[in-house]
């Protein structure tokens, strides 16, 4: 994934030894990304397997540092020019997840999607705070600024998912009566506190 | 009621829900806008109330800023009980108190951007030359002082929305009620509005901002979820397993 291709980016820039490359790594991405220096290691070492970076002979302070070669450049230029694979998104698991608990007895999807919501809500007012912290980007807080608004986008693309998914979900079940969880006559399905006591009881269902 | 310097007791409540109903009509057709909503904003906290429509949004926001009453329950303004006062003492909270900033702007298109900042404070019956200061000052404070004299149909969309806004935070207010403020401004215009709304409730005022955008609720300290009236979740800390699996067979609806 793209830590192999940040590393690569960050050698295009000229060579660099583990330690550089995770500060660099972390500064780019505004400290929302932390790796830690072992995920550099691996993945130098894997990079070099490949043939797209090499390994150059240890400087006075015992680093060593690696540069990128000819088959690393064009991997690297590849990856900017393709899009992303929406595949490999945490989202879908979120998906997965709806639909199992739409379909798995004993839950409740709404929710589900409340507790997805709020989440997702969270992150957007951290995002939020932390743009406005920034006001005026330049050079690297500008870019930093790009990677902070796209997950801004993001947080709010899986907000409205989730509204969205909640309105299909009262439409279909609030006219007919029925459980969305198919199981029992609940009508609608709101988090009240004063249900938590049949909690045991209902989880026991499912286990 | 006293007048106290927003830094020195932040937490001060401004704005107080207490188990709020409200329900239109009776009987057979009586709709429940509002179930049991309680809800408390201090000073230097904004509050974003999310929800589809339908959910009891700009009811609550009416019920807080007076300009309707609960049909049970008790709204609590500056330790005022709205409640309890007389419809001129009300709409002396309203003009006072409450500054509000609606999706529809309101603004008199006969009167001039810095006559409709004053309308509230005159009416009020503060004296003009005093109304004149204060509405220049709320209208730099939204970047405008120099479309003062301007008329609402000689300004874009943004402008009008800013006047609005400074009208909303002309004199003393400590809580600022916005329904869907951003409303058909673009993505920066909304921003900057947001941005106002929030910089005056960190110079400590109370803020309700209700609306339907994650990215503007993203502004609030705070996000509350109401759904068929009531109040479902607050974006506060991560629910418990528990709490994910409240299905109650036969339970309440």
């Amino acid at each position: 994934m793209s830590v192999r291709y940040g590393l690569l980016a960050l050698l295009e820039r000229g060579a660099r030894y583990g330690y550089q490359l995770r500060t660099e790594f972390e500064r780019t991405t505004g400290g929302t990304w932390p790796l830690n220096i072992g995920q550099v290691y691996t993945t130098l070492a894997r990079l070099e397997r490949d043939g797209l970076v090499r390994a150059l002979p240890e400087n006075d302070g015992g680093q060593r540092p690696y540069e990128i070669t000819a088959d690393g450049r064009a991997e690297l230029a590849l990856w900017f020019a393709s899009p992303i694979e929406r595949g490999d998104r945490p989202r879908d698991e979120l998906a997965i997840k709806l639909a199992l608990a739409l379909t798995t007895p004993g839950v409740d999807v709404h929710t589900v999607v409340q507790t997805q919501r709020s989440s997702a809500m969270r992150t957007l007012q951290e995002l939020t705070r932390l743009k406005t912290a920034s006001d005026d980007p330049q050079g690297t807080e500008l870019a930093w600024r790009l990677v902070l608004e796209s997950m801004i986008f993001q947080a709010e693309a899986e907000v409205r998912w989730l509204d969205h998914c909640e309105s299909s979900l009262t439409r279909f079940s609030a006219p007919a009566g029925k459980s969305i969880v198919g199981h029992r006559g609940r009508r609608k399905s709101t988090v009240d506190s004063s249900e938590k006591d049949s909690t045991e009881h209902v989880w026991g269902q499912t286990r | 009621m006293t007048a106290t310097d927003p830094t020195a007791r932040p937490a001060e409540t401004v704005l107080e829900l207490r188990e709020v109903t409200r329900v239109h009509g009776r009987g057979e057709v009586a709709v429940h806008a509002l179930r049991g909503v309680t809800l408390s904003v201090t000073a230097g906290e904004l509050v974003a109330v999310m929800g589809p429509s339908g959910s009891g949004k700009s009811t609550l926001l009416n019920l807080a800023g007076g300009l309707d009453a609960p049909t049970s329950g008790e709204v609590v303004v500056e330790h005022v009980t709205l409640g309890g006062l007389s419809r001129r003492g009300l709409a002396a909270v309203r003009r006072r108190r409450v500054g509000y900033v609606f999706q529809d702007l309101n603004l008199l298109p006969s009167l001039t951007a810095a006559e409709n900042v004053a309308l509230p404070l005159e009416l009020d019956g503060v004296r003009l030359r005093r109304t004149r200061a204060a509405a220049l000052a709320a209208l730099e404070e939204v970047g405008l002082a120099h479309l003062a004299n301007r008329f609402p149909d000689e300004m874009s969309g943004g402008q009008q929305q800013r006047v609005a806004i400074a009208r909303a935070l002309v004199g003393d207010r400590r809580l600022i009620l916005a329904d869907e403020p951003t409303g058909a401004l673009d993505s920066q215009t909304g921003e900057a509005v947001l941005k106002l709304m929030r910089a005056r409730v960190d110079a400590g005022a109370a803020g309700v901002l209700v609306t339907h955008e994650a990215r503007h609720a993203a502004w609030a300290d705070r996000v509350v979820f109401l759904r068929d009236g009531s109040i479902v979740d607050t974006s506060g800390p991560l629910p418990t397993p528990e709490s994910l699996l409240a299905t109650t067979p036969g339970g309440p609806a």
